[in-house]
C-alpha cells in the first residue's frame, strides 16, 4: 500500500525582473511532472546530479516550496491543496533530515530547546518535564549522550550533529522522513554510522523514507526502489537490485558507469560512458527528451521532438526512453563509438 | 631517483598566545616521474595542508614547517619566496577543489591563461593567444577561441575545472598537485575530469599527486596510495595491494564502511566508531587507538613505526595490523563486525584466484 | 607498569575528553571573547568612568553649576577670562561659573541624550525592521509587498540629510532637550530598520529556518525564536556605535543652538556651543567639553568594534 503518492507534481519558479513592479520573464522548471509512490515501511531513493530538482521535489512534498501543479497524496489526503494551518499540522507526520547538519540547527538554541520546538508546536507532552523525558529516550536511541541536552550545536562533531537532526525528526513520531542528502556532508567513516542508524531506526520504528542523494552507492545501499532524476523529471524507476543489474535508461547507464568503486580491478575493467557537455539550464530545458542533447544513443527525429513518458517494462522497472528496448537489443548503437 | 621525496614533513599552526596544533605530523612519501600518488584521508588528516606546504602556499606567520621535500635536487620547504614563485606554474602546478574561487572573477579566461604563458614561457601576443586556445582545446573545452573571451562565471563547474587544469599544465610542469579536484563536481563530470587527468599523465609524463577523500577515485587513478590519519601516513602501498589487503585497521575500516555500488544489498555497513579527535596526538601512542577494534596495550606507548608486516613495499604504521590469520581471530571476539570480516575474507579469496 | 584496565580507562577518558565541556551558548562565548579583547576592556573602562561621572556628578561637583560665584572676575568685553586654577580646576566660563562643576554635572545630560536618542532609533527602527523582515521572509507574496512599501519609506528617510532632518524636527518642536533627543533618534531609525531587516532576510533563508518550518513550528514563533535571536548581533553592535554618533550629533544640534536652553542644566554640547564665541580668548573653555565628547564617543566605538569581532560567528573557536 502506498503511503505517499506524487501525481504529476510540478514546481516552477518564476524568474522575475523589473525595477518597480516585478514582471515574470520566464520559469525555472525545477520539477516538471513527477509521479511516484512510496509504500509504507519502504525506502524510496531519489538520485540525480545537482540541478536535477531532487531537493526541490523533497521540499515540495512538505510544501516548503509552492507546488505549481499536481497532487501530493499522503495517507489519503492531498497535501498540495491543504490550507496552510492544516498543512502545518500534517508536518508532524512528515519529517525531514537536512544535508548540512550544522546549518540546519539553530546555533543559539541548545539541544533540548531544538528538540522541544517541534513537540511544542504540535502539543506533544503536557509540559517541558514530559518532553525532556521523551527527548532523553530519543537521544539514547540515536546514540547521543544524555548530557547533550544543555549543549549547543557547535559543540558537536559532524556525525553527532546529524544524529541531532535525526532525533529532531524522530521526537514527533513521524510516518515518513524525507532525508535530503543525509550523509553527503559527512566524512566517509561517519557516513556509515549514520546510514546504519537510519536503517536501524527504520527497522525498529517502521519508518518510511524518501532518501534524496547524489551518491548512487549510498542510495542503492539503503533504498528498496530507486528513481533516477534528470532535469526535473524521472527517467527511470526500478527496484534497487534491478536498477543496478540492468540500467535501461542511457542516463542511468552513464551515471552508473561514472561512479568510482573502491576496487582497482573493477576500475581497470570498467568501460566509462562519458557524457558530452554539461547539464542544460532548467530555465530553458531542451524540447523532446530532456536528455537527448547529451545522450550517446540519441536518434534523429523522435528524441528531439517528443518527450518520452515513464513506461513499465514489467516487474516495476519503468523507463522514460523512446529506444530503451532497441538499445537493449542492440539495434540502436551508440553514436560516439566507431 | 624519485622526482619528489617528502621526508618527515611537519606543519604546526599556532601564533602568539594560541596553543599550537599540529596538522601534519611527520608525513613521508615519494613521487616518481609519471607516477600518480594518492594522499587519502578524511577531513583533518592533513592532506590538504601537506599539499599547500609543498607549494609554499602556507602563510609565513604562525606556521612552523619541518622536514624536507626534495624536488629535483632542491628542498621545496627551504626555497626563497621568489624561487618557489618561479617554480610554481613552471615546474610545480596545483589544481584546487573549488575552481570558481581559484579563478579571477573579473578577468576573462583567455587573459588568465596567456598571463601564465607570458610569465613562464615568454610568449607574447598572437602566439600566446594561439597557444592558450590550443591548451583549452587540449583539456576538452569546445570552441576554445570563443571561450577565451568569457569570464569564469560564464563557464559551468566542469568547464572551470578544465580551464584550471589548462592553466596548470600550460608550462608542462613536472609535478601536478590536485587537491580534491572533483569533489565539487557531479559524478558524470567527475568521470570526465578524471579521464582527462589520466590522459595528461599518460601522454605528458607528468607526475600527479592526487589528494582526495574518495577511495573510489584512488582505486581508478593512483599507482601508489598513502592513507593519512591525524597528520601521519598510516598505510602506504601499491593500489592493488592496498585495496586487496588493507592492513592498517583504519584503512581496513574505511573500506568496510563505504557503501559499494557493486556489493550485494542488505548487509549493514561496518563503520568505524567515534570520530577523529584532534586532542589525541601521535606522541601519546597511536592516534587511531580510541576508534580501533584491534587496539592492544602496545598501542598506547610511543608512536608506532612504519613496518612491512605483509609484503615489502606495503608499509603499515600499526603494532597490531589486520593480517589474514589475525582478522579471523578477531572476528570471534567482536560480534558486531562478524559479518563484515567474513565477507572481506571471502572477497580476498575471490580476488586471489585469478591472480 | 600500568595494568590493562588502567590503559582502557585512559583510552575511555581520551574518548570523552571533548564531551566534558559544559554547554556554552554563543552569547556566552561571545562574552568570553569580549573579555579577552583589549579594545573592549579599554572601551568599557572609558564608558564605565563616564557612567560613574554621569551618576555621581551632581553630588561631587565642588560648586553649583549655575551659580555665577566669580562673576566679577570674568570681563568678557575686555577679553579677560580665568583659566585653570586651584579653586576652579577647569577655570571659569563667560558668566563666571565653575567649568569643572559644569563638566561633571553635564555628563549626565550628555549620557541621557545619547542613550535616549539611541533607544528611540533602536526601538522604533527595530520594530519597523522586524515587521519588514518578518513579512518578507514568511509572509508570502503579500508580505513581500508590505516589505517593499516599508522599505521604500525607509529609503526616503535615509535619503534625507540627517542633520537637515534633525534641524527641521527641532524647528517644528521648538528648542528643548526632548527635541534634540527625538531629532537624533529619528535619524537613527532607518539605519536600525534596514540593518535588522537585512540581517533577518539573510537568516530567513538559512537551513534551520527551513527546518523549523518543516517541523511545523508556527510562523510567529519562527520569527521570535529562530530568526530574531540570530539577527541581533549586528544590531547590538550598531547600538553601541550609534551611542557615539548620537552623543556627537546631539552636541552638534546643541552647538547650533537647538539644545536645552536651561542654564541650570549644563550639557557638553551646549557648553561647546557657548564656548565658541570666546574661542579666541578662552580656547580651553571649548576644549574640556570637546575632549569629553571625543573620549566618550571613542569608548563606545571601541566597545562596538570589539563586539563586532566577538559576535562574528566566523571567528568562533
Amino acid at each position: 500500500m502506498s503511503l505517499l503518492e506524487l501525481d504529476d507534481v510540478k514546481v516552477h519558479f518564476p524568474v522575475k525582473k523589473g525595477v518597480l513592479f516585478d514582471r515574470t520573464v520566464g520559469h525555472v522548471y525545477a520539477v516538471d511532472g513527477i509521479s511516484l509512490s512510496v509504500s509504507a515501511g519502504q525506502t524510496y531513493g531519489l538520485v540525480g546530479e545537482s540541478g536535477c530538482g531532487k531537493t526541490t521535489l523533497g521540499r515540495a512534498v512538505l510544501r516548503l516550496v509552492d507546488i505549481t501543479d499536481g497532487e501530493v497524496v499522503f495517507d489519503g489526503t492531498d497535501l498540495a491543496k491543504l490550507p496552510e494551518e492544516e498543512m502545518r499540522r500534517f508536518r508532524r507526520r512528515l519529517q525531514m533530515v537536512f544535508q548540512d547538519p550544522l546549518g540546519s540547527l539553530n546555533p543559539r538554541q541548545n539541544i533540548e530547546s531544538i528538540l522541544s520546538e517541534g513537540m511544542a508546536a504540535h502539543g506533544i507532552g503536557a509540559n517541558q518535564e514530559e518532553r525532556r523525558e521523551k527527548i532523553k529516550a530519543i537521544l539514547t536511541r540515536v546514540g547521543l549522550p544524555a548530557n547533550a541536552l544543555s549543549r549547543y550545536p557547535h559543540e558537536f562533531s559532524g556525525g553527532q550533529r546529524q544524529r541531532i537532526g535525526i532525533a529532531r525528526a524522530l521526537v514527533l513520531e513521524p510516518d515518513v522522513i524525507i532525508c535530503d542528502e543525509p550523509v553527503s556532508a559527512l566524512d566517509v567513516s561517519i557516513q556509515a554510522q549514520v546510514i546504519n542508524l537510519l536503517e536501524e531506526l527504520q527497522e525498529q520504528l517502521g519508518l518510511t523514507y524518501l532518501v534524496i542523494a547524489h551518491d548512487l552507492a549510498v542510495v542503492r545501499h539503503i533504498s528498496d526502489v530507486i528513481g533516477v532524476m534528470y532535469l526535473g523529471s524521472l527517467v527511470e524507476e526500478a527496484p534497487s537490485d534491478a536498477l543496478y543489474a540492468s540500467p535501461r535508461h542511457p542516463y542511468t547507464k552513464a551515471l552508473m558507469s561514472a561512479v568510482p568503486v573502491p576496487d582497482p580491478d573493477i576500475e581497470d575493467r570498467r568501460e566509462r560512458i562519458l557524457l558530452r557537455g554539461d547539464l542544460p539550464s532548467p530555465a530553458d530545458p531542451p524540447a523532446g527528451c530532456r536528455f537527448h542533447t547529451r545522450c550517446p544513443w540519441a536518434q534523429p527525429g523522435k528524441c528531439a521532438t517528443e518527450r518520452p513518458g515513464l513506461t513499465d517494462l514489467g516487474d516495476g522497472h519503468k523507463v522514460a526512453c523512446h529506444f530503451a528496448k532497441e538499445i537493449e537489443d542492440g539495434t540502436v548503437q551508440r553514436g560516439d563509438e566507431s | 631517483m624519485p622526482l619528489l621525496t617528502v621526508d618527515e614533513l611537519t606543519v604546526t599552526f599556532g601564533g602568539r598566545g594560541r596553543t599550537p596544533s599540529t596538522a601534519v605530523d611527520g608525513v613521508s612519501f615519494t613521487v616518481d616521474q609519471g607516477q600518480v600518488v594518492g594522499l587519502v584521508g578524511e577531513s583533518g588528516c592533513g592532506k590538504s595542508v601537506t599539499s599547500l606546504a609543498l607549494m609554499g602556499l602556507l602563510p609565513s606567520k604562525g606556521v612552523a614547517i619541518g622536514g624536507r621535500a626534495d624536488f629535483e635536487g632542491e628542498d621545496l620547504l627551504a626555497l626563497s619566496p621568489k624561487r618557489i614563485r618561479d617554480m610554481r606554474g613552471s615546474q610545480l602546478a596545483m589544481i584546487f577543489q573549488d575552481p570558481l574561487s581559484s579563478l579571477n572573477p573579473v578577468v576573462p579566461i583567455g587573459v588568465q591563461v596567456t598571463e601564465i604563458l607570458q610569465r613562464h614561457r615568454g610568449m607574447k601576443g598572437e602566439a600566446a593567444r594561439k597557444e592558450a586556445a590550443h591548451l583549452l582545446d587540449r583539456v576538452g573545452i569546445p570552441d576554445p577561441t570563443r571561450r577565451l573571451k568569457e569570464y569564469p562565471h560564464q563557464l559551468s563547474g566542469g568547464m572551470r575545472q578544465r580551464a584550471l587544469i589548462a592553466m596548470a599544465v600550460a608550462c608542462a610542469p613536472r609535478l601536478l598537485i590536485a587537491d580534491e579536484p572533483t569533489t565539487a563536481l557531479d559524478v558524470t563530470i567527475q568521470a570526465q575530469i578524471l579521464e582527462l587527468l589520466k590522459e595528461l599523465v599518460d601522454e605528458e609524463g607528468t607526475a600527479l599527486l592526487m589528494i582526495t577523500h574518495d577511495l573510489g577515485v584512488v582505486a581508478g587513478l593512483c599507482d601508489q596510495v598513502n592513507v593519512l590519519y591525524a597528520g601521519r601516513a598510516v598505510e602506504s602501498a601499491d593500489r592493488r595491494e592496498l585495496f586487496a589487503h588493507p592492513t592498517h585497521p583504519y584503512a581496513h575500516g574505511l573500506l568496510g564502511s563505504i557503501p559499494r555500488l557493486d556489493a550485494p544489498r542488505g548487509e549493514p555497513l561496518s563503520p568505524i566508531r567515534g570520530s577523529i579527535n584532534d586532542k589525541i596526538a601521535w606522541a601519546d601512542g597511536c592516534a587511531f587507538a580510541p576508534r580501533c577494534d584491534h587496539y592492544t596495550m602496545g598501542c598506547l606507548t610511543g608512536t608506532p613505526e612504519l613496518t612491512a608486516p605483509r609484503t615489502e613495499g606495503h608499509l603499515v604504521r600499526c603494532v597490531n595490523p589486520v593480517l589474514p590469520q589475525n582478522s579471523a581471530e578477531d572476528s570471534d571476539g567482536a560480534e558486531d563486525s562478524d559479518g563484515a570480516e567474513d565477507s572481506d575474507g571471502a572477497e580476498d579469496a575471490e580476488k586471489e584466484v585469478p591472480a | 607498569m600500568s595494568t590493562k584496565t588502567e590503559k582502557i580507562d585512559r583510552l575511555a577518558s581520551l574518548m570523552q575528553q571533548h564531551e566534558t565541556t559544559v554547554g556554552a551558548s554563543l552569547w556566552r562565548e561571545a562574552f568570553r571573547r569580549l573579555k579577552a579583547s583589549k579594545m573592549a576592556v579599554i572601551g568599557a573602562a572609558i564608558i564605565g568612568v563616564f557612567v560613574v561621572v554621569a551618576i555621581v556628578g551632581p553630588w561631587v561637583a565642588p560648586h553649583s553649576p549655575s551659580a555665577q560665584i566669580w562673576r566679577g572676575e570674568v570681563l568678557v568685553n575686555q577679553g579677560e577670562f580665568v583659566g585653570a586654577r586651584g579653586e576652579n580646576w577647569f577655570g571659569l566660563d563667560h558668566l563666571g561659573r565653575d567649568m569643572f562643576s559644569r563638566f561633571l554635572v553635564g555628563a549626565r545630560q550628555t549620557l541621557l541624550v545619547g542613550v535616549v536618542s539611541m533607544l528611540i532609533g533602536l526601538v522604533v527602527g527595530a520594530l519597523i525592521g522586524v515587521a519588514s523582515g518578518a513579512s518578507a521572509t514568511l509572509g508570502g507574496r503579500a508580505g513581500q509587498r508590505v516589505d517593499n512599501v516599508i522599505m521604500r519609506f525607509i529609503d526616503m528617510m535615509l535619503s534625507l540629510p540627517s542633520l537637515l532632518l534633525a534641524v527641521s524636527i527641532a524647528a517644528v518642536m521648538g528648542q528643548s532637550l526632548t527635541t534634540v533627543m527625538i531629532a537624533v533618534g529619528v535619524v537613527q531609525i532607518p539605519i536600525f530598520a534596514r540593518l535588522l531587516r537585512g540581517s533577518m532576510l539573510a537568516q530567513g533563508g538559512s537551513d534551520y529556518v527551513l527546518a523549523a518550518k518543516a517541523l511545523g513550528v508556527r510562523k510567529k514563533r519562527i520569527v521570535l525564536t529562530q530568526i530574531l535571536p540570530n539577527s541581533l548581533s549586528p544590531v547590538i553592535v550598531q547600538a553601541t556605535l550609534s551611542l557615539a554618533t548620537a552623543i556627537i550629533e546631539a552636541a552638534a544640534l546643541s552647538y547650533l543652538g537647538l539644545g536645552n536652553p536651561d542654564p541650570a542644566v549644563p550639557e557638553w554640547g551646549v557648553m561647546l556651543s557657548q564656548a565658541q564665541r570666546f574661542f579666541d580668548n578662552a580656547p580651553m573653555m571649548a576644549v574640556y567639553p570637546a575632549v569629553g565628547i571625543i573620549i566618550t564617543a571613542l569608548g563606545f566605538t571601541l566597545l562596538g568594534e570589539a563586539m563586532r569581532e566577538a559576535l562574528d560567528p566566523k571567528l568562533r573557536g
